[in-house]
């Protein structure tokens, strides 16, 4: 059994880490609304991305003209993997969730026989990944420097994809991140963005498709605007990670503090109990020794 | 007046301009056009330089962009940049590591093509410095 003095140094203590669980749930919250608005005003881009993406593509057509990052390789032999978590843990279940999810998908891919390579984004992805599959990362991206994730970081990851994939280093690349459905919810998703799968995701708008005048030529947009739209897909999906991260620590520290409190009250508990316990051994002590004089 | 139509500048980060406006002139990739309303449509890559909205009321704004996208329609005008900032506000420092950068490309670049892409871009990148 604990003595007093060990029981109040640590309701003192649980009492700090409950003030630091706080302060950081605070701060997750104050920036959790900063990454909604962020994801929020990536949204227009993204969508008009879509709708001249799904237009061009139909003025294309599957003709040869399409480039190969729209059409694949035609193999489905080589797959890489980008996962994106978070560079901070503290975050409940978030960074092992995506991670897991990528290590399912990863161990189905390699039980097919297929070739899988691994680009981490984020360190906590990296430090699970690296436990199975430390000789098939064969990149991983540092964001920890940036303040808040910017097109630029978004651009460089997706310009290393494109530069892999030009030199044939893969045939398939998916994108694993976290859906930012709620506070409470996060989702982690998988995305496949070469080949583009989901050009034709947006709706052409039928007002004059048909009478697009282009320049340069349809397919030179074309093999232009599909990295640019890599770029944000990633970036998209950054953007949803940071929310969804911040959601998730919100909520795991939200518990730490509820449990630090029940854990106060449990300590002062046995300590009030123990204090009287020894009241009262010192009183009887006190009268048996008068009894017996 | 000329009429107005609805014009649309966004760049991954934010949506900078939603309004109605006379007239844009929009850095295109074979030259700079100017869109004003029941403009035939078209779409255009757009190369680093100065867009100048003309807004209803006849004030001017200029804006910067890096490359990117024009969806021209009768009903208004879209333009997806890459990157896109008011020239009040252009980073001169931003601009310097950009061309910094794209010579860098140029003179990494392996072979021909890519040269000759690194090198275009660059130019329009010391262009558009010398035009702030």
């Amino acid at each position: 059994m604990a003595s007093l003095k060990d029981l109040r140094n640590r309701i003192a203590s649980v009492k700090a880490t409950q003030k630091i669980t706080k302060a950081m749930q605070m701060v997750a919250a104050a920036k959790l609304r900063r990454a909604q608005e962020a994801a929020e005003a990536a949204r227009p881009y993204s969508q008009r991305m879509g709708a001249v993406l799904a237009n061009i593509a139909q003025a294309v057509g599957g003709g040869g003209e399409a480039p190969a990052l729209m059409t694949g390789t035609g193999k489905d032999d080589v797959h890489l993997l980008v996962v994106c978590t978070a560079e901070r843990g503290l975050c409940g279940g978030f960074n092992s969730q995506i991670a897991r999810f990528a290590r399912d998908h990863a161990r189905k891919l390699i039980a097919s026989g297929k070739t899988v390579k691994i680009i981490c984004v984020g360190k906590k992805g990296f430090d699970i990944l690296r436990r199975d599959y430390a000789s098939l990362i064969i990149e991983r991206v540092d964001l920890r420097e940036a303040k808040q994730v910017g097109f630029v970081h978004a651009d460089a990851i997706a310009k290393k994809v494109i530069g892999l994939f030009n030199e044939g280093g893969f045939d398939v690349c998916t994108l694993f991140y976290s859906e930012f459905k709620s506070v409470i919810s996060q989702v982690p998703t998988a995305q496949q963005i070469i080949p583009a799968a989901a050009v034709a995701e947006g709706e052409p708008e039928s007002a004059g498709s048909a009478v697009y005048e282009y320049e340069p030529e349809p397919g030179e947009i074309l093999s232009d605007l599909i990295p640019r739209n890599i770029s944000v897909q990633v970036f998209r999906a950054l953007l949803e990670n940071a929310a969804g991260e911040m959601g998730a620590k919100m909520s795991a520290m939200d518990n730490a503090t509820r449990n630090a409190g029940d854990m106060i009250n449990k300590l002062t508990m046995s300590y009030n109990r123990q204090r009287q316990a020894q009241i009262t051994k010192e009183l009887i002590e006190i009268i048996s020794g008068a009894e017996a004089l | 007046m000329a009429e107005a139509f609805k014009f649309e500048l966004v760049s991954p980060e934010r949506l900078l301009v939603s309004e109605e406006v006379q007239s844009v002139v929009i850095p295109g990739a074979e030259g700079e056009m100017t869109v004003l309303a029941n403009h035939a449509p078209v779409m255009t890559t757009i190369k680093p330089g100065v867009v100048t909205v003309k807004t209803v009321t006849g004030a001017d704004e200029r804006y910067v962009v890096f490359g990117g996208f024009a969806d021209i329609l009768p009903s208004g005008c879209t333009l997806l940049a890459e990157s896109a900032v008011p020239v009040a506000s252009i980073d001169r420092e931003d601009l310097a590591r950009r061309i910094q950068d794209a010579r860098e490309d140029a003179a990494d670049a392996k072979d021909d093509e890519t040269k000759t892409r690194a090198e275009a871009f660059l130019n329009q990148l010391t262009t558009l410095e010398a035009a702030l």
